[in-house]
Order: C-alpha cells, then sequence, then structure tokens
C-alpha cells in the first residue's frame, strides 16, 4: 500500500535549509581571507603532493584577488547567523529526541562499512530502511561536530591572546589556523559525498527533505 | 505546518523500530492528492524563502560603504569591537617563548610612510594631548626608561606569524611620565584607564602611515615602544628608531617609525581602517 510516511521535522528542515547558503558563504568567505596566506599543502615531509592553492588565472577568473578585508568582514558577519543556527539546531535536536536518529550506536560502523560496500557495488543487500543508515549517522553526526571544531579554532584564531588557551589547546595559532582550514576542506568533501547520495537516493528522498514526508510501498 | 509542531516529543520510538506513518490515506488516490499538496506547499514556501535569501543577501552587498565595507558589515565589526573591548582584560597576555622559537630571520612585511633615506639622527617623538602640552622625546630619553624585552607571536592580518624578540619601553610606562587626560577632568587614575579619554593616535614622520589604537590596548603591559628586534637595533625597513610591538593586535597596528602620539577622545583615523579593515583589529 502506497502511503505518506512522516521523515524531517519543520525545524529540522529549516535549520538545514538555513545552514547550507551560511556555511556557503563561510567558505567563500574563508577563501577569500585564504587567498592572502595561502600556505597548505597535501604531500609528506618534503615532497608535497598537491599545494592549496590555486594558479594565478583562476583566482583572477574567480575574482578572489585582494580581497582580504571584505572576506573578514564578511566572516565576521556571518559567523554569528552561522553559530547561532548551528547552536539552535543542537539543542532542537537534544531537547526533541531527533538525536536518537542520528547519533552513531554500536551497530552503526558495521553498518557503515556495509553502505558504503553497496553504494560500491559490492555487496547486493541494500541499507535498512530506517530514516538514517549507520553511515549517515556516523556523516550527519561528524559534521555537526566539525561544526563545533570550527567554532572553536575560529574562535582560537579570531582572539588568540584573549583565548590563549584554547588557542594553546589546539597547539597554538597556527595549529589552529590548519584546523580550521582542513575542517573546511572537510565540508567541502562532506558537500561532495551528500550531493552524489542525495541524487542516487533520488527525488522521493530530496523531497522529503522540502516537505517532511516520503512516499513508501508498502 | 502546525500539525508537525505539536509532534510529542517523548513518543519518539527507538532507532530501530520504523517510524510510524502519521499521514495514513485510505487509496493510492487520496495519497496523491494529499502528496501534491505538500510538495505545491513546500516549494512555494521553499521558493519564497531562497527569494528572500537572495533579496537580502543583495541588499546587504549594495549597502553604501563606510571606509570600504557596507555600512552593515561595518556595524557588524563594531559590535564585534564592543564585545571584545568588553571582554578585553590588561591581564590577560600573549604567550612568550624562549629565545630558541624566534623565527629568523624576521619577516618585512609593509613599508608605507617609510623611506631609506630618512635621517634617524634628527629623529623626535612629539606626544600631545597630555597636560603638559606637546612634548619631544629623544632616544635617549626612552632609553632611560625602564628597558623591557618580550618574546612573542606576531601575527599579521594576512594569516602569517613569525615568533619575534622586542625590546623598548612600555608605552603604559611612557604614559605614567605623561599621562593622558581623563574625561572627566578628575586626577589620572592608571588603575581606572576607563577615566582617561578614549584613544590612541600614532602616525609616523609626515604622516604616511597612521594607526588608532584603544586606550585599553595602549595601555597593555605588553604594547611596547620597541627600538630593538631580536637583538638588534631597528633596521629602516623595521621602522628605525622606534617602531610599536603590540602583541594584542594585528600585525597593521604595528606601526613603523613612529614620530607623533596623539592622546584623543575622537576615534582616530586608521590606515587600513579606511581600506575596509576591522578598525579594533584586536587579538
Amino acid at each position: 500500500m502506497k502511503e505518506l510516511r512522516k521523515k524531517h521535522p519543520l525545524a529540522t528542515r529549516w535549520f538545514h535549509w538555513i545552514n547550507f547558503p551560511l556555511l556557503a558563504l563561510m567558505i567563500w568567505s574563508g577563501a577569500l581571507i585564504y587567498w592572502a596566506n595561502a600556505v597548505y599543502r597535501v604531500g609528506l615531509g618534503q615532497h608535497t603532493l598537491w599545494r592549496m592553492t590555486l594558479p594565478q588565472p583562476a583566482y583572477k577568473a574567480l575574482h578572489m584577488n585582494f580581497r582580504l578585508a571584505e572576506g573578514m568582514s564578511l566572516h565576521f558577519f556571518f559567523m554569528w547567523l552561522f553559530a547561532f543556527n548551528g547552536i539552535a539546531y543542537v539543542i532542537y535536536t537534544v531537547l526533541s529526541g531527533e538525536w536518537r536518529y542520528l547519533v552513531p550506536n554500536g551497530h552503526s560502523f558495521k553498518e557503515a562499512i556495509q553502505v558504503m560496500l553497496h553504494d560500491l557495488h559490492l555487496r547486493r543487500e541494500p541499507p535498512p530502511p530506517r530514516k538514517f543508515n549507520g553511515a549517515q549517522q556516523i556523516a550527519y553526526t561528524a559534521v555537526v561536530l566539525m561544526g563545533l571544531g570550527s567554532l572553536l579554532t575560529g574562535l582560537a584564531i579570531y582572539k588568540p591572546v584573549q583565548f590563549a588557551w584554547l588557542s594553546a589547546l589546539f597547539g597554538g595559532y597556527q595549529m589552529s589556523r590548519f584546523f580550521h582550514f582542513w575542517l573546511t576542506v572537510g565540508y567541502v568533501l562532506f558537500f561532495l559525498v551528500h550531493i552524489a547520495q542525495v541524487v542516487r537516493a533520488g527525488w522521493n528522498n530530496f523531497r522529503a527533505m522540502i516537505i517532511g514526508y516520503e512516499v513508501v510501498n508498502d | 505546518m502546525t500539525e508537525e509542531m505539536k509532534e510529542p516529543v517523548d513518543e519518539q520510538p527507538a532507532v530501530e523500530v520504523d517510524v510510524e506513518p502519521e499521514v495514513q490515506v485510505a487509496d493510492s488516490t487520496d495519497v496523491d492528492r494529499e502528496l501534491r499538496r505538500l510538495t505545491r506547499r513546500g516549494f512555494i514556501t521553499s521558493g519564497i524563502a531562497a527569494a528572500a535569501a537572495v533579496g537580502a543577501y543583495t541588499w546587504l552587498r549594495s549597502r553604501p560603504p563606510i571606509d570600504g565595507v557596507e555600512w552593515p558589515l561595518r556595524r557588524v565589526l563594531e559590535t564585534n569591537e564592543r564585545l571584545a573591548k568588553a571582554y578585553f582584560s590588561r591581564r590577560r597576555l600573549n604567550p612568550t617563548y624562549p629565545a630558541s622559537r624566534i623565527t629568523r630571520p624576521a619577516r618585512i612585511n609593509g613599508g608605507v610612510g617609510l623611506n631609506a633615506e630618512y635621517e634617524v639622527a634628527s629623529w623626535q617623538l612629539t606626544v600631545e594631548g597630555s597636560a603638559r602640552g606637546p612634548v619631544s622625546l629623544s632616544m635617549g630619553d626612552l632609553r632611560r626608561m625602564p628597558r623591557r624585552t618580550m618574546t612573542t607571536e606576531f601575527r599579521c592580518i594576512e594569516g602569517w606569524s613569525m615568533i619575534v624578540q622586542w625590546a623598548g619601553v612600555r608605552l603604559a610606562d611612557v604614559m605614567r611620565e605623561l599621562p593622558p587626560p581623563t574625561r572627566d577632568g578628575s586626577r589620572p587614575d592608571f588603575d581606572r584607564p576607563n577615566r582617561f579619554v578614549r584613544y590612541v593616535a600614532m602616525e609616523t614622520p609626515g604622516r604616511g602611515y597612521y594607526v588608532g589604537l584603544d586606550m585599553l590596548s595602549a595601555m597593555h603591559p605588553q604594547t611596547l615602544l620597541a627600538y630593538e628586534l631580536n637583538g638588534q637595533p631597528l633596521t629602516w625597513q623595521h621602522g628605525a628608531p622606534l617602531r610599536l610591538a603590540i602583541p594584542v593586535k594585528y600585525g597593521v597596528k604595528n606601526i613603523k617609525r613612529i614620530g607623533a602620539i596623539r592622546y584623543t577622545d575622537v576615534r582616530p583615523a586608521d590606515y587600513w581602517a579606511e581600506r575596509g579593515y576591522d578598525w579594533y583589529a584586536g587579538l
């Protein structure tokens, strides 16, 4: 029998869709800031595999040159909205009990591997028909913790003297900046996988994130 | 959408249990009709929200700028400044490092207001705004004051940083000799710094570069008028003969070759704040 089933609460959907442009703006303004000192790389020892920077023509095409001041003022404007939305989401998720679907449990890790094998066409059995499977639980909980990490490393860079203890906790000012940057790379990777999975899961799943209900055929 | 809000919070099923259907409809035509209604409603709401977001951002970025930044962004920078000032304490210090941690060589960055031909021998520091009126100080006057050294992290607003050792005199010590005026005309009391006028302005000879500082940051014990960097007298590129070392601020506030210091209750102009940066730039 075909029926409509509630999937995502209204509040969760608002938090999600408000977060999306805010995180995008934080990443964009962060990139304008990073441009001024684009020092990070992927490599081992002296051997650099990949410099985390763009060639000058790419920066030029994206109009990213010499926009440090603009990037900072945007970053220090939208940080409040990004932080408030994220904190409100966590409070809601805890108080509403929604966290029970989200937080990984003992089975999540094994299940996450099974889900991954299925997605890679190495395992026939589909993921369990729960709201969030083990892989989703781990990914969605991790990205919330990453958000907390970004707020804390961000504060450690923003006020490294007033919050010198926090800066020290991350290994100093430069290490705070290092973690802040790589967390951002983490969001970009999360986003790419997330989009691929949403496309794969199809319209019914995506629509549920807009209207709250999914169609279920029993 | 109110029915969703009434959802009882304590009836959340455990993870293992399937979600109970909330909307049960008898036959599939009813399901399709209900789905169409929900979809239409959801996407209209989303469309309005997305348009509102784009509209708000477009509005924000098209506001007339104040010193190179759209005024709402400038206002938020100033709000952030008020919060930072409320939290600021002269007792919170920069970490200090052993000499072995010094970054060598010290990076040279920013030459606005400097020129190689400047006659350092003719240099004098003018302090304006104290009860004694404009006072000129020589290097000799400053060297007779207590010498302080500190090895701290110098953080450029661009994102890089280095560890440098400074030697010089505390700006707070100069201020005790030449106290800033108070806002209410009371006697200078360094335990009540909020009674002083609120700002200190500094500029290079000829005012090629100039910075504004809030009084509390200026009085911070790690704010030095420095004449040595890493054990050597300052070179002209580092701001000979005297520069500001203020590690509670970004590098842009660490003005080189200070020609004049002025106490004022009017927020001083600041070279980089006029070019879109935060005026406070406090760390």
